[in-house]
């Protein structure tokens, strides 16, 4: 186990200087923006002094890599600063946002993870038949098309032509549980039908690969069942790939919801980190990509380890 | 028979449907007799005779577009449509654009003018409270919400509007006098921008504006910016309507979500149609489209002080050479009004009508071309996508059309991102999408004066910024509106502002949600109160 704890302490240290980087990278970009944050509040009616008095009162006037040094000073001891725009914390302004995030991503996840290897590990034992022509077709097209024409499609036949759920994911303080699942159905399945086509197939290839090693010959000979050898046989050997690209498609279920978000109006972080672009409020777009940036490094940190961990070889190094 | 007594015979059939006693058939045929066409008639019989009185009740879902999380309370800094159109449920002003687009009483009930027009003197509604604190508004309020726009250190976007206001003071609890630099005869007008909200004030004169809290129809209870607000009625309102108990407004920035939440219900009315699939809506019985002309202006601005366009000839042809009903028909898909290259739309106060309409005449913008030895022009026109839905194709439309008189226009697609920073005023051909202003004064001295910063075509006419400082404080009304006929005319004839179009405020609404006679063309759903003008029918 010693080894882990080390690995896992170098990769966050990693992470770190990761984040870091990112964190200037982000900030310059922003700074790259044509216009700037007064001109984007005050819109078609910014005259040059109301300007020049709201960039003064948002600290503007000081130059880029002072402003960024201030917020790096705050950062380390965990203070984000505030919206440049309401003036609000925001940690206070991501942070419901963020829950909401992660609440559809694990609903799809809770759904779509189980569903994916499944399907991938039913594929793989009926591999070249027609069940899997179709099942391959059916998640190809779905991961082939755009996130929003999906949504599209299920607000089509699922919210305007048969009413069974709502075509809009908008949340209301008070809902029951029951109610929260039911209104964000159709997001969470758009996601569902976007990630399953990637784990499915790398469950299948994997098993596939593993088939045609001697060791399965040996199983099947000694007449084991064909679901026992893929369960007890192929799959414990084929976790690391698997785990591979689940963690992969967590992350993208965090990071890459600003579509769907947009499609059913529902209130999550990447709807916030648009906005925050819009306006230039930097402290804004600087912690939404931070919290991006840390979901990759952290879920890929997992991977690595739940590798390691199933995989006895990958422990014990000769 | 005069156009009155008609009007009262109309007014009287109507008057005898409402109460049941004439079918429509009836109701059509005498219509029609008293001098109506067959459609107006039929016009007449849903809004006017069917009008029903009010009932108080429900919950009114309004998915509106156009919101952003970053947004806040502070009036001076409201830009988004979420906030103009939230801020007329739980905020009041003190005067309001009526339904028919005449001038109405809010906060103020009467108010007054020197001879001169410089000092304004304003009487509250006694009545009126504050939503939340349940305070009575005084005019301390007014004078602090007020102040906020105005000063070295204010960051407020109505800063520009009031700058001729030397002092603004309370003369007891309820009356609020308002002393100018000049005379200003639109003051009370100037009054419902949609930034000079009253606020609660504090003891040290500035404005609370933090807590959310206004004297408005509606009161909030919860809400995100950018993402919903739940309001519910102020009962100490000192106005007329409000009819539903309860207003939830939704952010709906996709147009497809927006549209699709109507026609599945979830939303009651929807801010903003996508004008492409217009036509597919209205076929749905269970939805009614509105459609209303607007002040909203499309420009295309050409530097009067750049070759060649210092020759008003040329500006005359570029002017000749629009075929401005095809543009409306294929970019704005029929929702929108003929603009005749003046800034005033006919919903707006002292809209002349006798001025002849620019119509597509490509031998004239030839001759014209001829005669200022300009053949062959060639100019570019730059645009963007963000300009408005439709942009870049109503130029290369344009470009189509002013081929024919000879014309060769190179449309340049700019970049969305700072258009307005670094292309707009700094071009010399351009395409601009203009916000509505309450009076021809406003809009002429922000983009037309010869002095203003957004003075867009760089136009200076000695004969139109002369009457436009007379105009300012011209308290008779004939008088002003015949000098803001003859700048129109200026404009029309030598002004450097091409003007396609007036949008049309397109929002659509379950079919029964209800509204009266006319809606308030200021800004979409009824002015921005639909909340406190509108019922459901049972």
């Amino acid at each position: 186990m010693g080894d882990i704890v080390s690995l896992v302490t170098k990769r966050l240290a990693l992470g770190l200087l990761t984040l870091f980087v990112v964190s200037i990278l982000i900030f310059f970009a922003v700074e790259l923006l044509p216009g700037d944050i007064a001109e984007a509040v005050l819109g078609q009616s910014a005259t040059p002094e109301t300007v020049a008095a709201l960039r003064e009162q948002m600290g503007l006037n000081q130059p880029a890599v002072i402003r960024y040094l201030h917020w790096l000073a705050g950062a380390v001891t965990g203070d984000f600063g505030t919206s440049l725009v309401s003036g609000e914390r925001v940690s206070a302004a991501i942070g419901p946002r963020f829950l909401n995030t992660l609440f559809l991503a694990t609903y799809a996840a809770v759904i779509a993870v189980p569903f994916a290897i499944i399907l991938g590990v039913i594929v793989a034992l009926w591999r070249n038949t027609a069940f899997d022509r179709v099942a391959n077709v059916l998640t190809l097209t779905s991961i082939s098309s755009p996130e929003f024409f999906l949504g599209y499609v299920l607000i089509l036949y699922l919210a305007v032509r048969t009413n069974a759920f709502p075509a809009i994911a908008s949340l209301q303080p008070g809902m029951s549980f029951i109610e929260i699942l039911h209104r964000t159905f159709l997001p969470a399945l758009t996601l569902v039908l976007v990630v399953t086509a990637h784990m499915m197939r790398m469950t299948r290839a994997a098993i596939i690969n593993l088939l045609s090693s001697p060791y399965i010959e040996m199983a099947r000979l000694k007449g084991a069942p064909a679901w026992k050898v893929i369960t007890h046989h192929a799959l414990p050997n084929a976790w690391a790939p698997i785990i591979n690209v689940v963690a992969l498609n967590l992350a993208y279920l965090i990071t890459g919801v600003v579509l769907v978000e947009v499609v059913f109006v529902y209130p999550g972080v990447g709807q916030l980190l648009v906005d925050a672009v819009s306006k230039r409020d930097f402290p804004v777009v600087q912690a939404c990509c931070l919290i991006f940036a840390a979901t990759f490094i952290l879920l890929n940190l997992l991977a690595d380890v739940g590798a390691i961990l199933t995989n006895p070889r990958l422990r014990h190094p000769k | 028979m005069s156009k009155g007594s008609d009007q009262q015979l109309i007014d009287r059939i109507a008057q005898e449907a409402r109460l049941g006693r004439v079918s429509r058939r009836e109701f059509m045929s005498w219509t029609m007799a008293a001098g109506l066409t067959a459609s107006t008639a039929s016009g007449l019989w849903t809004t006017k005779a069917h009008a029903e009185t009010p009932k108080r009740g429900g919950t009114f879902r309004w998915g509106v577009h156009d919101g952003n999380t970053s947004d806040t309370h502070d009036p001076g800094t409201y830009v988004t449509r979420q906030m103009i159109f939230l801020a007329h449920q739980y905020r009041s002003y003190l005067t309001m654009i009526n339904p028919d687009n005449s001038l109405g009483p809010d906060l103020a009930t009467e108010w007054s003018a020197s001879p001169d027009a410089t000092e304004w003197t304003f009487k509250l509604h006694e009545k009126a409270t504050f939503g939340k604190s349940g305070n009575n508004v005084k005019a301390k309020d007014v004078v602090a919400s007020l102040n906020h726009h105005r000063g070295e250190k204010t960051t407020s976007a109505a800063k520009a509007l009031l700058t001729d206001v030397t002092d603004v003071k309370a003369d007891g609890d309820y009356t609020v006098v308002i002393s100018l630099a000049r005379g200003i005869a639109d003051l009370p007008w100037l009054m419902t921008d949609y930034h000079l909200a009253i606020c609660p004030a504090n003891d040290d004169g500035t404005i609370d504006w933090k807590s959310g809290d206004g004297c408005g129809p509606y009161k909030i209870d919860s809400g995100q910016f950018g993402v919903s607000w739940a309001l519910s009625r102020n009962d100490g309102w000192h106005g007329e309507g409000a009819y539903f108990d309860k207003v939830e407004m939704i952010v709906l920035n996709d147009p497809n979500a927006r549209q699709t939440a109507l026609v599945t219900g979830d939303v009651d009315c929807i801010s903003l149609v996508e004008l492409k699939t217009l036509s597919l809506l209205e076929r749905n019985p269970n939805i009614k489209v509105d459609n209303v002309p607007s002040g909203a202006a499309i420009t295309m601005p050409m530097f009067c002080d750049t070759a060649p366009f210092d020759n008003v000839d040329v500006r005359t042809a570029l002017k000749l050479a629009m075929d401005r009903d095809e543009i409306v028909e294929k970019i704005a898909f029929g929702a929108a009004t003929k603009g005749n290259d003046f800034h005033l739309s006919p919903v707006q106060p002292y809209w002349p009508d006798d001025i002849p309409q620019h119509e597509y005449d490509p031998d004239k913008a030839k001759s014209l071309l001829k005669k200022a030895g300009a053949e062959n022009l060639s100019v570019s026109l730059s645009t963007a996508d963000s300009v408005f839905s439709g942009a870049v194709d109503m130029c290369v439309l344009y470009a189509e059309q002013a081929k024919k008189a000879g014309i060769n226009i190179k449309v340049v697609r700019e970049p969305n991102d700072g258009y307005y920073s670094d292309v707009w005023l700094k071009k010399p051909f351009t395409a601009v999408s203009w916000g509505a202003r309450p009076t021809p004064d406003v809009m002429f001295t922000l983009a037309y004066s010869k002095d203003a910063a957004w003075n867009e075509s760089h136009w200076k006419n000695p004969k139109f910024n002369e009457l436009l400082l007379q105009a300012k404080s011209e308290l008779d009304d004939a008088k002003r509106a015949e000098m803001y006929r003859e700048m129109c005319l200026l404009m029309h004839d030598d002004g450097g502002t091409i003007i396609p179009f007036f949008n049309n405020f397109v929002y659509a609404r379950r079919s029964n949600v209800m509204h009266g006679e006319s809606v308030a063309a200021s800004w979409a759903c009824d002015g921005a109160r639909a909340p406190s003008r509108w019922w459901f029918n049972s």
